[in-house]
């Protein structure tokens, strides 16, 4: 069920070449557009991300967008590489810089010997500046109203960046023109000619000597030539569609609509249906009337969203009905940052409804991962006939990789309605063994007709406050958890199976932990990682990994809290009581970088 | 997709088949008379069996699913109709009913009412108006008159009330009647209206709380020295007394016999034919479904991921 297997630790290659030597070929190039939302960046960033994912070449997204309307500053970076990526990137190798205010804002992101193209139009250099890093400057907004005809609009500047981009980097360029004619060609025949006239006009702007021959990335290496390209809200997308769900309900909130939109469009074709309800409360009771009727639904939504559907989950938990819940953790509490990641609902979906409510969680680690853990969350919810909750984040949720083609006919559900009569003896919470529903239409052959309720009920589904049978039924809601608990597989290990250091990671942490790791061994340190794609329930037999190591720190991005432990952290230490368990915990909203952790895990370990 | 497989013969729905567990209420609660009201009409009409399926969020009214034979749903407070929503819009094979009381749809429910009636999707609803929280025991409920001294109005109520018929006819509900528990016949009549309608019905119900309201509603019953006053609906008959009868497609003169004081009147306010979402939804499913040639589940991911590459 889950993703492939990824490969094995290796060594980076270098990945610095010195600005007194430019000539070097990349194996791995950090790029970063900084301009407005509405320059278009993100749709070059795109661009760039899928002709990499067609040139065997590993790549991942990043991007920023501010929470207004429109407008404001944005930055699309794109890390692509001939080797396995596994973070944005910490320090960009190029930066383009489109205004003052992004020239100011980003140039401390650009590596020492990094190129700092900037739009002579726009931006003055200061004294003071970074000699190390090489300055470039095209009048990049004057030359594309130029090659458009001289009209006073700048709107096609970013492709004639792409054009620059291309030509510096080396690009092929008649796969990244077949791109562009694939997405532009749909807006017509005039938006598509000057979308080529600015792109041509910045693939043969003469730049200079500066570039000649200095940015070449090496083809890629990667293994898998059936590969697309997406966000890991699509990917989710397709996972849920893939799983057999074909009804839905949701609520417009960022950055969960994307995917409430794009199930609003696909479901029809499937013959389903996603609803826009008048609120997460009436989206997640329709999910669960769809549940109730025999689907396998879906609903979601992000960190308010989720709190706002708990005492439904609630509900759904004691009604033994599956329920697929997807939530794309923001910055919180509250509004928080809308559009920015943290891992601050973890406690939340597993603990946020009232009354003892176990439920399965899953947190997928990059967009492979979104969409088989929106396939597997179909699967167990279905299996164990309870609610799932796909905890997924902003950061996955909007960044862009490169990935193996599922094999459709492997994966694909054709749900099924069961609306086969039932016999006497219908009981739909046996004590003794798995839950199971007659949806309406079905006939009953012992003429009595079942009521799911949120009260506490018998094995055949009636009310009753018998304090045994609560007794009896809260641990059958609790123990098939744990059953499933039992078909989990203890996470491998990532680097030597025991030394000084256990990185514990979870969610969309998972590559830059996996990237530490590696910078980390490359330096002869002891230090290695797991991650946790399943929160709850946990697997069982950690500890005797934890065992294997001087420390344990687990890796998040929520706060440490009163007691000094992240969320996952705050588990562990409850379910091990072991003190070696510590947190590196941060909350600015951005996703970590490698060295941030490997710094975190130095104090950490000079403080024990 | 389904496979339902339905007895040889079916077998006459009767009220013994469709009676369950003998209701909670208290002895002399309105709600007897809906239920046996209820029952009544589902034997006139017939409906397979299987079919049937009552949903209902919390409060004593909402106790109604267990105590009718069918499928059904006893959900939390207040989503009674988003939960019928998801049934009614993904099983257009089945009868979808939902009941509640005041505090449950006007008041923790309030905005799941507009929107399923502006939505127009097929449900049959009957609130049992009862002007009071009764499970919870006497609490001021959204339709309590002013002046009404509960637990938490211990000098009277203050807050004006909900005006049912005026807010479900302006929400957009494409059936709206009024009945009441006393009138059996009536109440019938009321339902079987309301079912036979395709869209939206709803059927407000004057039932009485005996324990913490009793006689909240004897004007409007003869029997207690009350007036049980009829909307005259138009005849259509040319003759000079349709002039004065109510047309129930007119939203103007709903509000107007709406505005009446209580008890007012009694029968349809409000009735229009306009497409249900379940309609409006299907047609576009079959027009994507078309267009998609009925592509498989795998051939559809496969297109896209196609384009993803």
């Amino acid at each position: 069920m889950s993703a492939p297997a990824t490969s094995a630790p290796k060594n980076e290659a270098d990945n610095n070449p010195s600005s007194s030597n430019p000539q070097v070929d990349l194996s791995n190039a950090v790029i970063r557009f900084a301009g407005d939302s509405q320059d278009g960046i993100q749709t070059i960033g795109g661009f760039l991300a899928k002709l990499a994912g067609r040139s065997a070449r590993e790549v991942m997204t990043y991007m920023t967008i501010p929470s207004t309307i429109s407008g404001g500053p944005s930055i699309f970076q794109v890390h692509l590489g001939s080797g396995e990526v596994l973070s944005a990137g910490d320090e960009a190798d190029f930066l383009v810089t489109f205004y003052q205010h992004s020239y100011n804002d980003h140039i401390a992101s650009l590596r020492h010997g990094g190129v700092c193209l900037y739009d002579t139009d726009h931006v003055e250099l200061p004294e003071d500046r970074d000699k190390d890093i090489t300055y470039v400057g095209v009048p990049i907004t004057s030359t594309t109203i130029e090659a458009l005809g001289g009209t006073a609009r700048d709107r096609g500047k970013n492709l004639f960046v792409l054009g620059l981009v291309c030509q510096i980097f080396r690009l092929k360029r008649d796969k990244l023109i077949e791109i562009v004619e694939r997405q532009f060609g749909r807006k017509g025949e005039d938006v598509l000619r000057n979308a080529m006239l600015a792109f041509d006009a910045g693939f043969s702007y003469q730049i200079g000597d500066i570039f000649s021959d200095a940015y070449t990335l090496r083809e890629g290496t990667s293994a898998d030539t059936h590969r697309i390209t997406t966000d890991g809200n699509t990917a989710i997308v397709f996972g849920l569609l893939a799983g057999g769900v074909r009804f839905g309900a949701g609520y417009p909130i960022t950055p969960w609509s994307t995917i409430m939109e794009q199930l609003r469009s696909e479901l029809p074709k499937y013959g389903g249906m996603f609803v826009q309800a008048e609120d997460e409360l009436a989206a997640v009771s329709m999910a669960v009337g769809f549940s109730f009727s025999g689907h396998i639904a879906v609903t979601g939504s992000s960190g308010p969203g989720l709190s706002l559907k708990m005492e439904a989950l609630s509900y759904a938990t004691m009604a033994e009905l599956p329920l697929v819940i997807i939530n794309v953790q923001r910055g919180g509490p509250s509004t928080g940052l809308p559009t920015s990641v943290e891992q601050s609902d973890l406690m939340q979906a597993i603990y946020g409804s009232h009354g003892d409510c176990p439920r399965i969680v899953i947190a997928p680690k990059n967009v492979q991962d979104c969409f088989y853990t929106a396939l597997e969350a179909c699967q167990l919810a279905k299996k164990y006939s309870v609610p799932v909750i796909v905890l997924t984040d902003q950061a996955l949720a909007t960044r862009i990789e490169a990935f193996r083609e599922p094999v459709v006919d492997e994966v694909v559900i054709e749900p099924e309605l069961d609306l086969e009569t039932r016999g006497e003896d219908f009981k739909p919470y046996p004590l003794d063994g798995e839950t199971r529903h007659a949806p309406p239409g079905t006939p009953m052959a012992g003429g009595k007709y079942p009521v799911v309720t949120g009260l506490e009920h018998d094995e055949w589904g009636h009310p009753s406050s018998s304090p045994e049978l609560h007794q009896k039924m809260t641990i059958r809601r609790r123990e098939k958890i744990k059953a499933f608990a039992e078909e989990i597989d203890l996470p491998e290990i990532f680097g030597d199976e025991e030394g000084d250091v256990l990185l514990v990671g979870w969610g969309s942490t998972w590559g830059p932990i996996r990237e530490a790791t590696i910078r980390a061994r490359s330096q002869d340190r002891s230090l290695s990682s797991i991650h946790i794609r399943y929160v709850n329930p946990l697997p069982n037999g950690l500890e005797t990994l934890f065992a294997r190591f001087k420390h344990v720190i687990v890796v998040e991005m929520n706060d440490e809290g009163l007691y000094g432990n992240g969320q996952l952290a705050t588990l562990l230490r409850a379910r091990y009581c072991d003190p070696k368990i510590r947190s590196l915990c941060k909350t600015d909203g951005l996703t970590y970088r490698v060295r941030e952790i490997l710094k975190g895990v130095d104090a950490i370990v000079a403080e024990s | 997709m389904a496979t339902a497989s339905p007895p040889a013969e079916p077998e006459k729905l009767t009220k013994k088949a469709l009676t369950a567990d003998h209701p909670t209420w208290c002895p002399g609660c309105g709600d007897f008379a809906v239920l046996a009201a209820f029952f009544k009409v589902l034997e006139k009409l017939q409906i397979p069996h299987e079919k049937i399926v009552t949903i209902a969020g919390i409060g004593c009214s909402s106790r109604f699913p267990y105590f009718v034979n069918s499928h059904g749903m006893h959900f939390i407070h207040g989503r009674a109709l988003p939960l019928a929503t998801g049934v009614s819009l993904s099983r257009p094979d089945v009868h979808v009913f939902a009941f509640g009381g005041d505090g449950d749809g006007f008041s923790i429910g309030g905005n799941h009412l507009d929107h399923a009636a502006r939505k127009n999707v097929n449900i049959t609803y009957v609130i049992m108006d009862n002007f009071v929280y009764g499970l919870t025991k006497k609490q001021t409920s959204p339709t309590s008159p002013l002046g009404y001294k509960s637990k938490t109005d211990p000098t009277g109520a203050i807050d004006r009330p909900i005006n049912p018929m005026k807010r479900l006819v302006s929400g957009g509900a494409s059936f709206v009647g009024r009945t009441h528990a006393a009138q059996v016949k009536h109440m019938m009549e009321m339902f079987e209206r309301a079912i036979r309608h395709n869209g939206f019905s709803v059927v407000e119900v004057l039932s009485e709380c005996v324990v913490f309201y009793p006689g909240a509603f004897d004007q409007g019953n003869p029997r207690k020295g009350g007036e049980f006053n009829l909307i005259e609906e138009k005849q259509y008959d040319n003759t000079p007394e349709d002039e004065e009868r109510h047309d129930v497609t007119d939203e103007a003169a709903a509000y107007a016999i709406a505005n009446l004081p209580f008890p007012g009147k009694f029968g349809v306010f409000y009735q229009e034919e306009r497409p249900t979402k379940n309609q409006l939804e299907q047609k576009w499913i079959d027009s994507t479904r078309e267009k998609v040639g009925s592509a498989t589940a795998a051939q559809l991911i496969q297109q896209r991921f196609d384009s993803l590459k």
